[in-house]
C-alpha cells in the first residue's frame, strides 16, 4: 500500500520526523490547556476569596517545603462521602491565587482543604511537633524543628511583588506593610489586628505556637491551616448563579 | 599516539575546549559571587557546589587535552565506524548507583509509613522531603542515565556513525548528574516547587534545559550524519522522548524566581490551570519519560537479544504515531471530580481509554518479536527479564485505562491503588526493561562475551519479581480497602469510619510493601556485583561484534 511508502519521508528526514513529532503533541495540549485560560466558566465568581495574608503565605511555602502535598490533598471532590467528610466540595475559585496549585494526589493523611477552624491552634501546635500525642496512630512525622526556626523576614515583600506581578491583587498598601502585617498576624491581642484584617478579612490572628515574641516556621505555618477552605461563606454560596 | 616533542608543541587547544574552558571558569566566579549573597546557607550550599562542578569542568577540559592525541577522534578506523562508547559507560554506571540509591531510599520511605519513628525527628530525613528524593532518583537518575546510555549507544549503531560533538556528549552525561545531584540534595534540605516529578527549583531546571538542549543536538547530530538512508524506529522513540519532555519541562516549569540571591520561585501558572498544566507534564513524564524512552529499548534491546527481526515493522509506524498523539490527552484522568471543568475530565478519560489499543500494540510487538525464539525464555535469563518487563508493560497499561474511567477513580484516587499502579509499571515494565538492557550493554561496552554470571541473573530475576508481586498486590488489597473504608455508611447513614481507623488498617500492607521493595532492593545489589565482576573478569579474546550490525528489521 503506497501509506506506507509516504512515511518513508519521516523515516529518512530526521528534521521532518521532528516537526511531525511537535505537531502531534501539540494537539491534545493545546485543545485541553489553553480554553482554560479564557471559558469563563473555569472558575466560578465567588466572594470571599483573597490573597494570602504575609504570615499565611510564608505558611504556605513552609508547606510546600516540607512536601506536606506529598500526603495530603486540598481538594474536596463532589462526592456525597467526602462532601460528608471534609466539607463542601473545593471551588476553582479557592486555589485562583495558589501558585503553584496544593490539591495534592494522595489522601496518606486526611485532605486540608476546609481544615482551617476544625482544630484550636493548640492542637495544631501539639500535632506538629508531636502527631501521636494528639492521635496515637498518626503515621505522620514529627516537625519539632518548626517551632525552633525564625520565619525569614527580609525577602516577605518580594515574594509578594513577584505574586503580584503573576496576578494576585496585592496592592502596594499590602506590600508596604507585609512586614507589621507578618508580625501582628502571630501575636495574642494584636493592636494592629483589625488593620491586618481590613486588608485580608477573616484573617486569623493568635499566638500559634504560644511563643510570644517570636514568629516561628510553626506560626506561620498554623496560621496557613487555619484560613484553609474559610474563605468562602457557602451558607450564602449560590452555585446556579455560575451557570454561564 | 606518539607523544614526541614536535608533536607536543604542535598540540594546541581546538576551539570548542578554549570556549569550553572560559565558560566554565566563568561560571565558576559568577557562581561564587552567587554563593555569596545568597539568603539562605542552603542555597549558598547549592552555588558553591556548581562553582566546584564548574572548575572539576575546566580541569576536565584540560586534563583531558594533556592526555588527548594531537587530533581529535576520527569518524572512521579502518573503514569502520569510530563509536564514542566512554560516555555511554559513565552513564551505565551511573544508573547502577542511582537505580540502588532510588530503591534504597524507596525502601526507607516504606518504612517510614510503617513506623513513623523511622523519621528520627529530622527535618531532612522526613518523609515528605524523601519522597521526592526517591520519585527523583528512580524516574530521573536511574532511568534518566538508563535512557541517556542506551540513547547514545543505540544512535551509533544504527546510525553507523560515531557520536556527533567530542566535548558535548560529556557535557550531557556530567552535566545531568550534576543536576541530579543538585535536584536530589535541594528536596533534603526544603528546595523544593512542590510539582510533582518537577520538584527542582528554577536554577536546577534552567541547568536541565542547557543539559537537555546539549543532549538532543548530539542526538540529532548523529543521526544527521547517518550511513542507513533509514532512521531506525528506535531512534523515534528517543527523538519523541528528548523533544517532548523539552517542551513538558518548559511548560510545567514556568516560574519565576523570587531574586537571583534566593532559591525560591513562584510558578507563572495558578490553582485550574497550573493543575491541569502540572498533570498534563505529569502524565506525559510517564508517557515520553517512562514509556516512549523505554520502548525505544524494547525496540533496539529486544530483537538483539533473541537474534530475531522486530514482529511487525508497520505496527511499530501506527504504534508510535498513535502512542504519541494519544499520550498527550491523558493528564486529566489526575483530576477527576476536582475543580478542573468536566469536559477536560471526559476528554482525559476518553483518550485514556483509547491509548489502551497503541499501548498494547506496542506490546503485541515486542513480544511477537519472540515468535519463533520462544525457548530463549527457558535459558536466557536476560531475554526473560525483558519478555516479562513488555508482559507487566501490558498490564500496567491495561490497568491505567481502566483506573481512568471515572467511577473507578472516585474510588481509587488518593489511594494506594495509584502507588501499587505506579509501581507494577516502574519496577514491572521500567526498570527490567532497564536491567535487560543494562545485561546486555555491560558486555558489549566492556568487550566480554557475557555477564560474569547469568544464574546471578536468573535469582536476580525471582528475587525481584518475588518483590514486585508482594508489593503490588499489597498495594491493591491496600488502595481498594481504604478506597471502600472511606465510603463506607453504617445502616444509619452515617460514614462508618474515621480517617485514623482507614490508617490503621493499612498498617499490614505497609509492611508487606516495605518487605516486597526490600526484596527489588537485594536483586538490584545483585546485578551490581555481577556487573562489577564482569568488568573486572580480563577481556575476552574475541572482541563482542563491534562494528557488526545484524538488524534485520531496517
Amino acid at each position: 500500500m503506497s501509506l506506507w511508502k509516504h512515511h518513508q519521508r519521516f523515516e529518512r528526514n530526521s528534521i521532518l520526523l521532528i516537526f511531525g513529532i511537535l505537531i502531534v503533541i501539540a494537539i491534545g495540549g493545546l485543545v485541553e490547556i489553553a480554553p482554560l485560560f479564557y471559558l469563563k466558566s473555569t472558575i466560578e465568581k465567588v466572594d470571599g476569596v483573597r490573597p494570602y495574608t504575609p504570615l499565611e503565605l510564608i505558611g504556605r511555602d513552609i508547606y510546600v517545603k516540607e512536601g506536606c502535598y506529598s500526603c495530603h490533598s486540598q481538594m474536596v471532590r463532589a462526592l456525597r462521602d467526602e462532601v460528608e467528610r471534609y466539607g463542601p466540595y473545593s471551588l476553582a475559585a479557592e486555589s485562583i491565587y495558589d501558585h503553584p496549585f496544593q490539591w495534592g494526589s494522595k489522601r496518606t493523611g486526611p485532605d486540608l482543604a476546609r481544615v482551617g477552624g476544625k482544630y484550636s491552634d493548640d492542637w495544631h501546635f501539639q500535632h506538629l511537633n508531636d502527631p501521636r500525642s494528639v492521635v496515637p496512630t498518626s503515621i505522620m512525622p514529627s516537625y519539632p524543628w518548626l517551632a525552633k526556626n525564625r520565619v525569614p523576614l527580609d525577602d516577605v515583600e518580594s515574594r509578594m511583588k513577584i505574586l503580584a506581578f503573576l496576578g494576585v491583587p496585592y496592592t502596594k498598601e499590602m506590600i508596604a506593610n507585609a512586614k507589621n502585617d507578618l508580625q501582628q498576624q502571630a501575636q495574642k491581642d494584636s493592636p494592629d489586628a483589625d488593620e491586618l484584617r481590613s486588608r485580608y478579612p477573616k484573617a486569623v490572628v493568635g499566638e500559634f505556637d504560644g511563643n510570644p515574641g517570636y514568629v516561628s516556621e510553626a506560626d506561620a505555618l498554623i496560621a496557613y491551616l487555619q484560613m484553609l477552605g474559610t474563605l468562602v461563606d457557602f451558607k450564602t454560596f449560590n452555585n446556579k448563579a455560575n451557570l454561564r | 599516539m606518539q607523544l614526541t616533542e614536535s608533536n607536543a608543541a604542535r598540540k594546541s587547544l581546538n576551539g570548542n575546549e578554549a570556549v569550553a574552558i572560559a565558560l566554565f571558569a566563568l561560571l565558576a566566579f559568577i557562581f561564587i559571587c552567587v554563593a555569596a549573597v545568597a539568603t539562605t546557607s542552603e542555597y549558598s550550599f547549592h552555588a558553591f557546589l556548581l562553582s566546584a562542578a564548574s572548575v572539576a569542568a575546566v580541569f576536565g577540559v584540560g586534563n583531558r587535552y594533556f592526555a588527548r592525541d594531537i587530533v581529535i577522534p576520527q569518524e572512521l578506523v579502518d573503514g569502520r565506524p569510530n563509536y564514542n562508547m566512554e560516555p555511554v559507560r559513565v552513564a551505565t554506571l551511573a544508573a547502577l548507583f542511582w537505580g540502588v540509591a532510588g530503591f534504597l531510599v524507596g525502601v526507607t520511605i516504606a518504612a517510614q509509613l510503617a513506623f513513623p519513628a523511622l523519621n528520627f525527628d529530622t527535618a531532612w530525613l522526613s518523609f515528605g522531603r524523601l519522597r521526592p528524593l526517591h520519585t527523583s532518583a528512580v524516574i530521573f537518575a536511574f532511568g534518566g542515565n538508563v535512557l541517556i546510555a542506551t540513547s547514545l549507544y543505540v544512535v551509533q549503531r544504527t546510525s553507523r556513525a560515531r557520536l556527533a560533538g567530542d566535548l558535548s556528549p560529556w557535557f550531557v552525561v556530567l552535566g545531568y548528574n550534576v543536576f541530579i545531584v543538585i535536584a536530589g540534595t535541594g528536596y533534603l534540605l526544603g528546595i523544593t516547587q512542590s510539582k510533582e516529578y518537577a520538584e527542582p527549583e528554577w536554577y536546577a531546571d534552567l541547568l536541565l534545559t542547557i543539559v537537555w538542549i546539549v543532549y538532543f543536538l548530539v542526538f540529532l547530530g548523529t543521526i544527521l550524519k547517518r550511513k542507513e538512508p533509514h532512521i531506525f524506529v528506535a531512534n523515534w522513540f528517543y527523538l519523541a522522548f528528548i523533544v517532548t519532555i523539552a517542551v513538558l519541562h518548559l511548560g510545567n516549569n514556568a516560574s519565576i524566581p523570587v531574586s537571583i540571591a534566593s532559591s525560591k520561585s513562584y510558578i507563572v501558572w495558578s490553582g485550574v490551570q497550573d493543575a491541569m498544566v502540572q498533570w498534563w507534564y505529569g502524565h506525559n513524564a510517564v508517557g515520553f519519560f517512562l514509556t516512549a524512552g523505554f520502548l525505544a529499548i524494547m525496540y533496539y534491546f529486544m530483537p538483539k537479544r533473541a537474534n530475531m527481526p522486530i514482529y511487525s515493522y508497520r505496527l511499530s509506524i501506527i504504534h508510535f504515531w498513535a502512542l504519541i498523539f494519544l499520550y498527550i490527552w491523558a493528564g486529566p484522568h489526575h483530576l477527576h471530580y476536582t475543580a478542573l471543568p468536566d469536559w477536560a475530565q471526559t476528554l482525559g478519560m476518553t483518550f485514556s481509554i483509547m491509548l489502551w489499543m497503541p499501548s498494547w500494540g506496542g506490546m503485541i510487538n515486542g513480544l511477537m518479536t519472540l515468535s519463533g525464539a520462544w525457548d530463549k525464555l527457558r535459558t536466557d535469563p536476560v531475554l526473560r527479564m525483558m519478555t516479562v518487563a513488555v508482559a507487566f508493560y501490558g498490564m500496567s497499561t491495561f490497568e491505567g485505562p481502566v483506573m481512568s474511567i471515572k467511577a473507578v477513580n472516585s474510588l481509587s484516587h488518593y489511594t494506594d491503588w495509584t502507588i501499587g499502579h505506579v509501581h507494577s509499571g516502574a519496577l514491572g515494565w521500567v526498570a527490567y526493561i532497564s536491567f535487560g538492557a543494562i545485561y546486555c550493554l555491560v558486555p558489549w561496552l566492556w568487550n566480554r562475551k557475557e555477564m560474569y554470571s547469568l544464574k546471578l541473573v536468573n535469582w536476580h530475576f525471582w528475587i525481584s519479581t518475588l518483590g514486585i508481586v508482594l508489593y503490588i498486590t499489597a498495594m491493591w488489597v491496600s488502595g481498594i480497602l481504604q478506597g471502600l473504608m472511606w465510603r463506607a455508611y453504617t445502616a444509619l447513614g452515617f460514614l462508618e469510619y474515621s480517617f485514623i481507623e482507614t490508617v490503621e488498617a493499612m498498617r499490614p500492607f505497609y509492611v508487606v510493601r516495605m518487605l516486597g521493595g526490600l526484596l527489588f532492593l537485594v536483586g538490584a545489589l545483585l546485578m551490581v556485583v555481577n556487573v562489577w565482576l564482569t568488568i573486572r573478569k580480563p577481556a575476552s579474546e574475541t572482541e563482542s561484534e563491534t562494528g557488526q550490525l545484524q538488524l534485520q528489521s531496517v
